[in-house]
């Protein structure tokens, strides 16, 4: 797999004295969806400040597709790297939804026709189309927050970074994140989820990344992450519910499974309940 | 009487031609510890805000109906009136911070009730040690983090000593333990004889304590009951509301297996499902 993301030592402190970061290393690869976990103030923010370059590290170095982010500015790194922060409303500056898309376009030089074809089409695909006249700031928070991808996907960047999108989203609002994100990585894109929301990721991800007080203290695939009740407590976070009952059960013990979500158990449940028949 | 009795109330914000609320009634009863949850824009945090007279007398708008709090129309009060008796914790803290001290920040609606400052102190004291965060007195809430700041508003809230405390999705913010922690603050507010109503999506951390579930759906009242009764209805989950996993798996086993009981908390559910698991290794 290509690399995308080579994160190599790297140290951050703020002005002001807190050390964000302490020794990061992560490769990211292209095409991957990847969790990045941890609760409030382990650095997470900070880490993906730096795959565009918002933040260069202080020591050690992050390389986006083998360029090194201390050499190119944020512009050229935006064009890999797109991040999606988590109060969309603060991105917003234009007046109609459509010159929200159509902004970094014509940052970017695009053709007037590239300009049209591209915003028309993520609009649509965001089912923002008809409210391009409107004002981004007359939409609701789910629509704005669709709006933010949308306008980051308009220039199609290879690496699409989430900062936690899960936030204050009602159930219907959370499966259609998760649809767009499948729809994401089948155009082959790297999807990076910044989050603390242990339920939402314990579906559709290749690897979880656990941060904790500025270091990465566990990282490994969806049923080692989210069974390791060690590292989830160093990252003050719970094991989600399905694999909380099926280990205080002892069922995932009993037959070496890791169930993660309620269909997954219920398969289980039900071939040990057949079994004995 | 009632802590909270909302009767027939249909409200508009102002310019809006459609009704944020409609036609909604429900009772609240002294010592319930109740969640309102419904999908984005149901309606969940106007309602509320009609609990201590917020709506209509800031908001404006269109009122009809009305809204007792224990027995007191709110068109009739002041906010400052009806704040003595329901407060209001919202959504992101650091709107609500005023002042650059914890200590203050706790003070000021009492110094605004205008107490003496010995029993200002006094309740001061009492909060801190309430919450257990009396290392964050002489703090700058400004640069607390969020689940810290949240205490604060609490904190600050309790001081008043109301009798209702609501909670406008108070864990949005907060990492799972926190989250976690906080619910048992909640329960144990509840169990100190507060009237608790929690405006929330999340429902797994709080299922088990609450006495009471209100489902919002534009702007109506939709289902109302006990949270067994509410949560294993089919409709509940396809509307929007996010069902506990655990309750959502023992509701398909059920399917299956139909003695199983649908559990009421995450260790019920590990006790029902170890029994289901021993049975069947038997």
């Amino acid at each position: 797999m290509e690399l995308a993301i080579e994160v190599r030592n790297v140290w951050y402190t703020y002005p002001g004295g807190v050390v964000a970061l302490r020794n990061i290393n992560l490769d990211i690869y292209l095409g991957e969806k990847l969790v990045i976990l941890g609760s409030n103030g382990a650095g997470k923010s900070t880490l993906i400040k730096h795959f565009n370059g918002l933040l260069k590290p202080q020591k050690g170095y992050v390389k986006v597709f083998g360029v090194d982010t201390r050499k190119a500015s944020v512009a050229e790194l935006s064009r890999k790297v797109g991040i999606v922060f988590q109060n969309p409303y603060h991105q917003f500056f234009s007046e109609r939804v459509w010159d929200e898309v159509a902004f970094a376009l014509k940052n970017f030089g695009y053709s007037e026709d590239a300009i049209n074809y591209r915003v028309t089409k993520v609009l649509r695909l965001f089912d923002l189309y008809d409210y391009a006249d409107r004002s981004p700031f007359e939409l609701s928070s789910g629509e704005m927050r669709r709006l933010a991808i949308a306008s980051i996907l308009a220039y199609d960047p290879d690496v699409i970074v989430l900062d936690e999108p899960t936030v204050g989203q009602d159930k219907i609002q959370k499966e259609k994140l998760r649809e767009y994100i499948k729809l994401l990585t089948l155009q082959n894109k790297t999807v990076i989820l910044v989050t603390h929301d242990i339920e939402f990721i314990t579906e559709g991800f290749d690897r979880i990344v656990v941060m904790a007080k500025g270091t990465i203290v566990g990282e490994g695939k969806p049923k080692e992450i989210l069974y390791d009740e060690e590292i989830l407590v160093k990252a003050n976070l719970m094991m989600p519910q399905i694999p909380r009952i099926a280990t205080c059960s002892k069922l995932s013990k009993i037959r070496d499974e890791r169930p993660l979500t309620e269909n997954e158990l219920l398969f289980l449940v039900l071939s040990m309940l057949r079994g004995r028949k | 009487m009632a802590a909270i009795l909302v009767e027939n109330l249909t409200y508009y914000y102002p310019k809006s031609i459609r009704p944020a609320l409609k036609n909604i009634t429900l009772k609240i009863e002294r010592g319930d510890f109740v969640i309102i949850t419904g999908p984005s824009g149901s309606g969940k945090s106007t309602l509320v805000r009609t609990f201590n007279g917020l709506i209509p007398h800031f908001y404006e708008g269109r009122f009809e109906g009305r809204v007792l709090v224990f027995g007191v129309d709110t068109r009739k009060a002041s906010v400052a009136e009806l704040s003595r008796k329901v407060g209001i914790v919202f959504q992101d803290p650091e709107n609500q911070i005023l002042t650059l001290s914890v200590e203050r920040e706790i003070a000021f609606g009492l110094e605004n009730l205008g107490l003496p400052s010995t029993k200002i102190r006094e309740r001061v004291n009492e909060v801190l040690k309430e919450l257990k965060i009396e290392d964050l007195r002489y703090r700058v809430p400004f640069e607390l983090s969020i689940g810290e700041q949240q205490k604060v508003i609490v904190a600050s809230i309790l001081a008043m000593k109301p009798e209702v405390l609501v909670f406008d999705e108070p864990t949005a913010h907060m990492d799972p333990y926190s989250a976690w922690i906080f619910s048992k603050i909640l329960k144990e507010l509840n169990r100190r004889g507060y009237t608790i109503v929690v405006v929330e999506h999340r429902l797994d951390l709080l299922v088990e304590y609450v006495t009471k579930i209100f489902v919002l759906k534009d702007g109506k009242l939709y289902a109302q009951g006990k949270p067994g009764e509410i949560l294993e209805r089919d409709d509940i989950d396809s509307i929007g509301v996010n069902v506990p996993k655990f309750i959502s798996f023992f509701k398909k086993l059920k399917n299956h297996v139909r003695t199983v009981k649908v559990p009421r908390s995450i260790n019920e559910a590990s006790e029902v499902l170890r029994k289901v698991v021993m049975w069947s290794s038997l």
